[in-house]
């Protein structure tokens, strides 16, 4: 019968010293680096169908179906220079912000009541459920009855179809915030207000991203199809009415010019501001889900 | 030296008596508490005409097996929710809702707020509840995290920490408060043993430099008895005081004495018929 026995890792003999001593921690490759970044993989997937829409245009080549890449961008650039496209985007980014705020300070509010008094949770869950599965776009032919043509119609909307979006998701968030937090939360003696926006906001987070990221998206899609229905007020339309009216002149490239707009700004929103957003906040945090 | 008062068959006398001995005014006095769950569709009693109470300094142990009402006692004392009978007073006040008084660390991890680093989680609540200017409160939040040994780590977010760093940093954020009492509900029980004897060192070296009021949850015998100076003995279903063990810094293990101590307290926690765990 042998004893038990301790060997030492230091006693390990190998022929090369500190063999058994590893790095902790080890620096990624500058390949490894850049394609770990989101941006750069989307990137490159663009620049690759960008190259597949340029060929197959000048194949097919009718400009009135189907204009090419580079005619759209010479498009793209003239109105630009001209300065109709910059008025138009700023007629509609204008009408956009209007409502989205107008939206979120709505949600803010309504969630604030709902989780502080029972017939406020009672007046949200009622008005998400009913209010949440209409289109907004479905209320354009009342709200241009109550409020006339113009941009006070277009915010309505804006506010309905962000407003629940946000709401909702604020709501559950908050509803989602462990009992631990919340009691440190009470632990630190704060209460009502502070206590929302110093431990609620901040735990929610997550969700309440989600909720704007969706209202965001609501609110340009509903935008831009107001716009097109709608048309021109006042002397001065969005991109949406920029889209109609080229496509009435038969001016297709500048129709694409258009709907290439309407993406790059959805993109910017969706790839630059939320993501930034999202790097600085929940990722840091490690609270992504 | 040691004593193990055994509360019989509960009488007032007996539990005057012990009041008696103690000093002028307890810090922390709870009289005939019973604490009630309300669920759906029952009525849980977690706790049942427990009384007891600290003194300034006092390392007080509640000590049972599990379910038997530790946690809810601490949240009452918390101030998270209020007795169906019976009154919990503080410095003579009753304890009506949580407060910076009487922090609590608590047993689950997720207790740090994730979107503060270390440094910012300690600091948070002398900015918050105790409205210590900004330089001040980070001198004496960097104190407490040197204290338990996390330097390194005061700028990390706790995502990034492990499950024993964190349970170290609810311990600096509960201690650099200097409450009246630290409420800990067993603080060290996610660790590893040989970190858990560490961290029990610290806490006891902690207390030999501020002789700070702790009131600790705990259901490893052993754990009590080289922490405290009073256990508080509590039987389950619904949890009940059996008995208070009193001078347990006395017990020694030079002289078996602890031994002993941890025999005897086993004996009678596990003495019950039909009791099982
Ligand atoms: N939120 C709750 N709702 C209903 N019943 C609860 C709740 N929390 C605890 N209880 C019940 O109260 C009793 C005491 O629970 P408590 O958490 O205080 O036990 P404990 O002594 O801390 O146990 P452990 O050592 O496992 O942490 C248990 O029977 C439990 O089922
Ligand atoms: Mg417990």
């Amino acid at each position: 019968m042998t004893n038990p026995q301790i060997i030492l890792a230091a006693d390990v003999t190998t022929n090369r010293p500190h063999a058994n001593v590893a790095e902790i921690e080890q620096k990624l490759g500058a390949l490894e680096l850049i394609w770990g970044i989101g941006a750069v993989r989307k990137t490159v997937l663009i620049i690759v169908l960008a190259v597949i829409w340029q060929v197959y245009a000048s194949y097919l080549d009718n400009p009135l179906l189907f204009p090419t890449l580079s005619d759209t961008l010479t498009t793209l650039y003239d109105r630009f220079a001209d300065g109709v496209l910059p008025a138009r985007i700023w007629t509609t980014l204008k009408v956009l912000i209007t409502g989205y705020v107008a939206g979120t300070v709505l949600a803010g509010v309504l969630t604030i009541l709902a989780i502080n008094t029972r017939i406020g949770t009672d007046f949200l869950e009622t008005m998400t459920a009913m209010f949440n599965p209409l289109p907004a776009i479905s209320l354009l032919p009342l709200a241009l009855i109550w409020f006339g043509l113009g941009a006070s119609s277009l915010v309505f909307v804006l506010i309905h179809s962000v407003l629940w979006a946000v709401a909702l998701n604020t709501h559950a968030g908050f509803l989602g915030v462990s009992r631990t937090l919340r009691m440190v939360g009470g632990n630190y003696g704060l209460t009502g207000l502070s206590y929302v926006v110093r431990i609620l906001v901040p735990a929610a987070f997550p969700s309440i991203l989600t909720g704007l990221k969706i209202g965001w998206a609501f609110a340009w899609r509903t935008l831009i199809a107001a716009e097109l229905v709608f048309g021109v007020s006042s002397g001065q339309g969005g991109l949406g009415w920029f889209i109609f009216e080229n496509r009435n002149l038969l001016d297709i490239p500048a129709v694409f010019a258009g709907l290439l707009t309407v993406i790059i700004i959805g993109l910017v929103v969706e790839n630059l501001v939320f993501q930034t957003i999202e790097r600085h906040t929940i990722q840091k945090w490690g609270m992504k889900e | 030296m040691l004593q193990t008062t055994q509360y019989a068959n509960n009488t007032t006398a007996e539990r005057a008596d012990s009041l008696q001995c103690a000093s002028a005014r307890p810090l922390l006095t709870v009289d005939k508490v019973t604490l009630r769950y309300k669920t759906p569709n029952l009525l849980i009693t977690a706790t049942e005409d427990v009384s007891f109470s600290v003194e300034q300094s006092d390392r007080f142990v509640l000590l049972g097996p599990s379910g038997c009402g530790k946690s809810t006692l601490l949240k009452a004392v918390g101030g998270y929710m209020a007795p169906v009978s019976g009154a919990i007073h503080i410095n003579g006040r009753p304890v009506k809702k949580p407060g910076a008084d009487r922090m609590m660390v608590f047993q689950e991890f997720d207790q740090l707020l994730p979107w503060k680093t270390v440094l910012e989680n300690v600091m948070f609540p002398l900015l918050v509840a105790r409205k210590l200017p900004r330089s001040e409160a980070e001198e004496r939040a960097r104190d407490y995290i040197d204290k338990v040994k996390l330097t390194r780590a005061a700028d990390s977010y706790p995502h990034t920490l492990s499950g024993g760093m964190k349970q170290r940093v609810a311990i600096a954020r509960g201690m650099a408060m200097q409450p009246d009492i630290l409420l800990m509900d067993e603080p060290f029980a996610a660790l590893d043993a040989l970190t858990r004897r560490q961290m029990q060192d610290e806490l006891l070296q902690l207390w030999e430099d501020t002789k700070f009021t702790v009131i600790f949850v705990t259901h490893s015998i052993a754990e009590a008895i080289k922490i405290s100076n009073r256990i508080l003995l509590l039987s389950p279903h619904p949890g009940r005081v059996k008995a208070e063990v009193i001078d347990v810094d006395h017990a020694r293990h030079d002289d078996g004495s602890a031994v002993a101590l941890e025999r005897d307290i086993h004996n009678l926690l596990f003495s019950e018929p039909g009791h099982r765990e």
